[in-house]
């Protein structure tokens, strides 16, 4: 912060805003006038925009600020770091909050509409202590200081995803949250305390100079720890069980949080993990992020495809895109074990800026669907239909998102891909054996097919949501929503477009973050450097270039059909069903536009239909037909009841220690005591 | 030499794009015993749905009404970064192989929320056929793609263009690639571009509520897309005659611009030969075919790198 002379504390300003506004929220909550009721959000904006600043100070200057901070014990401290990789999870973080809290406002507001299940105070209250906690996740510098923001981010969370508790699904899908979260923690703590026998205490320094002298087991231990530890946080199939209920079930614009922002500091953790505590990571283990990657990400997208929800479509969205994430991380971490430094490099950019990417076209999805949710009253898509036409703002947003997801030319999310496929590329030409070039290649191929079938989602999610004709009463009835909300949704859009048109800035951004974590820094051909260059023989992508082509060449046509047979003319008719009248239930559902889809993969999503005649109504029709679908996950009838059996068998044997008799207890104190003083004698 | 090379292939890929369309056409009828219509009638075709008056269904909004523009634009921008008559991407620091695999996406996912717009049950049958069979061609593309760019390091449509690369790959990859081709292209046994029977129809659905000059003009993209995506497979598989990279003289450029006509005639005459010895596939089988292309794709990216080692 020197430039502006501001103290180096300034970089923990963002933090304190946001906990000032998670105060402020309640204290100021019913009696006074709607300014002083808008102060959290506007508190959070700042904390937002600070945040940037401060993260985009750092990685610029490519420093490292400490805060030493406060010794519990002497061997427990909670002190702070902010070095290039933190402070680009700190933007990761920031920029979406300033659009989540200027939607709030508006969305908030709607509340009494009686969609969202919260008031506005304690929103706004666990919203602003939300960002704190994964704030200070990213800061933390011991693992005191990492456990504890952790547990107050899934804490937090826990009340936001529960609500006010009245809805029966809000609560289960809190339980299972809790729990699966809280098997996480146990994961990454059981990592960190394996780590910190080896390093001698419990601060990160410790961790990253003991590093080298980890045994074998050791290293392979840690990382698979902490790789099941953080992939439950992520979402990794087969730990994502708890992501699909719970991200729906908060308020939208925390939704947007959860799925944008707060599986992405399960990848920070991971990126500790790989390139400080444990590097160099043990070899293969490169190789095993890609192909756990690619699970989830084909698996997630197939999922999302088979929803109706929009919300859900989201959530399993999420689940495929941590998947490209890792996939990522894994290419990285494959090319850091073969000394590649210039290819993790790359790949290492192409995660962190998908990773960005992602939190901020997610964010904007999840927003359109909060504007949806409020403005038709339903967020099923078998219900929705002609929004285009009754909510035409939402419409366009929901669009550009889906664009950008979609990773298409010229927006952000065909930046991130794009530079993942030039990283699996590096891999697999300097890999030198057959095992990394295939898996490199099917890699390729799978992130091909998870492109596409997130093309058929998201022309699903838009086609039949917003186009067409209304399916229900509810969407006949849409209205479009608050400006506030669509001023924070069209700031994510404008992100989108931005870091899509301008991907040099996000990877001059990332410079130092690679420097620090694999010593060399990546170059790709992006933004149209080199346009003369004589040979052109590396790849290339230079997004204005390619719109200025896009739109000549788009224009061209309509020139030439001008020229040649004058001005064009243009009648508006019905359309045509074969000559009956058009109704809304001929056009295509969302469940039949995916059926061709379920059809093919139905080896892998385990799709079932039944169908029953029911009894007779009306004399010429016959029957009423009654069909039932879904999908069965694999794993949740292998993997989770059968641990769910075991785990009550064992919990039945337990039971008889639970006598209820005080003396007891007081029996397995003593016990225990004599144990524990024999033990550590 | 790329402005040189632009200010060739703009003109060439939209003026020759129908008159591919037209050579299969004629080949294929007279494959049957047929007469068929002349090598020229695309060019009448579309001439005639440009001059139309074009009628727009009353549910339609502005989507169905830019889509044939974004449609447009992301085929010709695609079509340019192909390598014709050089042995060079006129474009290529606009984007390589991977952008041009994303500018078919683009244009898919515009004509696909197309098809839905109407809310005609056809558009939304061609729009739901069309995603979930690109969800099996573009990992087959890419496959291709990676195979041949493995070897060269680079992704570049320039860089692609070698002979350096095995036979027995070669042939395996083309083998796949010619799966793409009749799938990118609408054809025979996957889809079928002739008819509008509401049951087979795949590409013809989504345009089915489209007519006069938008109609026209996303029928000249169609062709366009096409020749280029019949041109890739020249450049990556038949480099033989091409100009060179640099410094090229106009004979040199002239010699490039026959073999590519004479490979585009080659391999248009085998897609007519495949229209007529096979019968469309049922719906459902399509996806078999389109995924033994990945298979071969993956194959070809095993040769390649067992060949080389």
């Amino acid at each position: 912060m020197n430039e502006l002379g501001l103290p180096d504390t300034f970089a923990l300003a963002p933090i304190a805003v946001m906990l000032l506004a998670s105060a402020l929220g309640p204290l100021f909550a019913r009696p006074l006038a709607r300014l002083a009721r808008l102060l959290p959000s506007l508190l959070l904006m700042l904390a937002g925009s600070l945040g940037v600043f401060v993260a985009v100070d750092t990685l610029l200057t490519g420093r490292t600020l400490t805060f030493p901070g406060w010794a519990v014990t002497p061997y427990a401290a909670v002190s702070l770091r902010l070095d290039p990789l933190a402070a680009f999870f700190l933007l990761v973080i920031s920029a979406p909050a300033v659009a989540v809290a200027l939607y709030g406002i508006g969305y908030l507001d709607a509340a009494h509409d009686g969609h969202v299940p919260q008031p506005r105070t304690a929103t706004d209250a666990l919203l602003g202590a939300f960002l704190a906690s994964m704030a200070l996740v990213v800061l933390a510098d011991s693992v005191l200081a990492f456990m504890l923001a952790w547990e107050a981010m899934s804490l937090v969370s826990f009340f936001l995803v529960i609500g006010d508790g009245r809805r029966a699904d809000n609560r289960r899908a809190a339980y299972i949250y809790a729990v699966m979260t809280h098997i996480g923690a146990a994961f990454v703590l059981l990592a960190f305390l394996v780590l910190a026998r080896n390093g001698g205490s419990l601060d990160f320094a410790a961790l990253r100079a003991g590093a080298d002298s980890l045994g074998r087991w050791e290293r392979h231990g840690v990382t698979l720890l902490a790789l099941i530890g953080f992939g439950s946080k992520m979402g990794l199939i087969p730990l994502h069980v708890w992501l699909p209920r719970a991200h729906p079930a908060a308020p939208s614009h925390v939704s947007a949080l959860m799925s944008g922002v707060m599986v992405k500091m399960a990848v920070y953790g991971m990126a500790r993990f790989v390139w400080e505590f444990v590097a160099p990571v043990p070899r293969w283990w490169g190789e095993a992020l890609i192909v756990i990657g690619v699970i989830s990400a084909v698996m997630g997208i197939l999922y999302a495809l088979m929803e109706r929800d929009l919300k859900r479509v989201l959530a399993y969205s999420t689940v495929e895109h941590v998947g490209i994430i890792v996939i990522g991380l894994g290419v990285a971490a494959a090319a850091t074990n073969r000394g590649h430094a210039e290819v993790a490099a790359l790949a290492l950019v192409a995660t962190l800026a998908h990773t960005l990417n992602h939190s901020v076209f997610k964010g904007l999805l999840f927003l359109g669907a909060g504007a949806v949710q409020t403005g038709a009253g339903t967020r099923d898509l078998e219900r929705l239909g002609g929004l285009v036409r009754r909510m035409p703002w939402t419409a366009g947003l929901f669009l550009v998102g889906s664009l950008a997801i979609v990773a298409l030319p010229p927006l952000n999310g065909f930046v991130g891909e794009w530079l993942l496929f030039q990283s699996l590329l590096g891999l697999g030409s300097t890999a030198g054996t057959v095992t990394t070039a295939t898996l490199v290649a099917a890699g390729a191929g799978a992130l091909a097919l998870t492109g596409a079938l997130a093309l058929a989602c998201f022309v699903r999610a838009f086609g039949t949501g917003f186009l067409a004709q209304p399916r229900s009463e509810h969407a006949r009835q849409a209205h479009e929503v608050a400006p506030t909300m669509l001023a924070g949704m069209a700031l994510l859009a404008g992100a989108t477009v931005v870091l899509g048109v301008a991907p040099l800035a996000i990877i001059r951004l990332l410079r130092s973050v690679t420097q620090d974590l694999t010593g060399a820094v990546a170059h790709p051909a992006l933004g149209g450097s080199g346009v003369f260059d004589a040979s052109q023989a590396a790849s290339a992508y230079a997004p204005w270039l390619l719109i200025a082509g896009f739109v000549a060449l788009g224009v061209l046509p309509w020139l030439i059909a001008r020229l040649a047979t004058g001005r064009g003319r243009e009648r508006v008719s019905p359309t045509w069903v074969c000559g009956v009248r058009l109704e809304p239930r001929m056009q295509y559902s969302a469940t039949g536009f995916a059926k061709p889809i379920r059809l093919i993969f139905q080896s892998l999503i385990r799709a079932h239909h039944s169908h029953a005649l029911e009894r007779q109504v009306v004399p010429p029709s016959g029957m009423t037909v009654r069909y039932v679908e879904g999908v069965h996950p694999i794993y949740e009838r292998h993997l989770y009841q059968r641990s769910v059996t075991l785990l009550m068998a064992g919990s039945r044997y337990v039971r008889h220690l639970q006598s209820g008799s005080i003396r007891m207890y007081l029996a397995y104190l003593f016990v225990t005591l004599i144990v524990v003083l024999l033990v550590a004698r | 030499m790329d402005l040189l090379l632009l200010a060739i292939q703009i003109p060439l890929m939209l003026l020759a794009a129908p008159l591919v369309q037209g050579a299969i056409k004629t080949t294929k009828a007279r494959l049957q015993s047929r007469r068929g219509p002349g090598p020229l009638q695309p060019y009448r075709d579309v001439l005639k749905w440009l001059s139309r008056e074009s009628v727009v269904s009353d549910q339609a909004s502005w989507v169905f009404r830019y889509a044939p523009f974004v449609y447009a634009g992301a085929i010709l921008s695609a079509a340019v970064l192909v390598p014709t008559v050089a042995r060079r991407s006129p474009a290529a620091a606009v984007g390589d192989a991977i952008v041009f695999v994303a500018l078919f996406a683009l244009a898919r996912f515009w004509l696909a929320i197309a098809g839905l717009d109407t809310a005609s049950n056809f558009g939304g049958m061609g729009s739901s056929r069309e995603v979930a069979f690109a969800a099996l061609i573009e990992p087959a593309l890419l496959l291709v793609i990676f195979a041949v760019a493995l070897p060269v390091g680079s992704t570049s449509l320039t860089a692609l263009v070698s002979e350096g690369w095995p036979g027995a790959a070669r042939v395996i990859a083309l083998c796949a690639f010619m799966i793409v081709i009749i799938a990118e292209t609408g054809r025979v046994p996957i889809d079928n571009p002739d008819t509008h029977l509401e049951l087979t129809m795949v590409h013809e659905g989504m345009l089915l509520e489209y007519s006069g000059r938008p109609l026209g003009v996303l029928h000249w993209a169609t062709h366009v897309k096409q020749l280029a995506v019949l041109s890739l497979a020249s450049a990556l598989f038949l480099p033989w005659g091409m100009a060179p990279g640099s410094g090229a003289t106009a004979l040199a450029l002239l010699v490039g611009l026959l073999a590519w006509s004479a490979k585009l005639l080659a391999l248009g005459l085998v897609l007519a030969a495949i229209e007529t010895l096979f019968a469309k596939l049922r719906i459902f089988r399509a996806p078999d075919l389109i995924g033994a292309a990945s298979v071969l794709g993956l194959l070809a990216v095993l040769t390649t790198f067992v060949v080389e080692h």
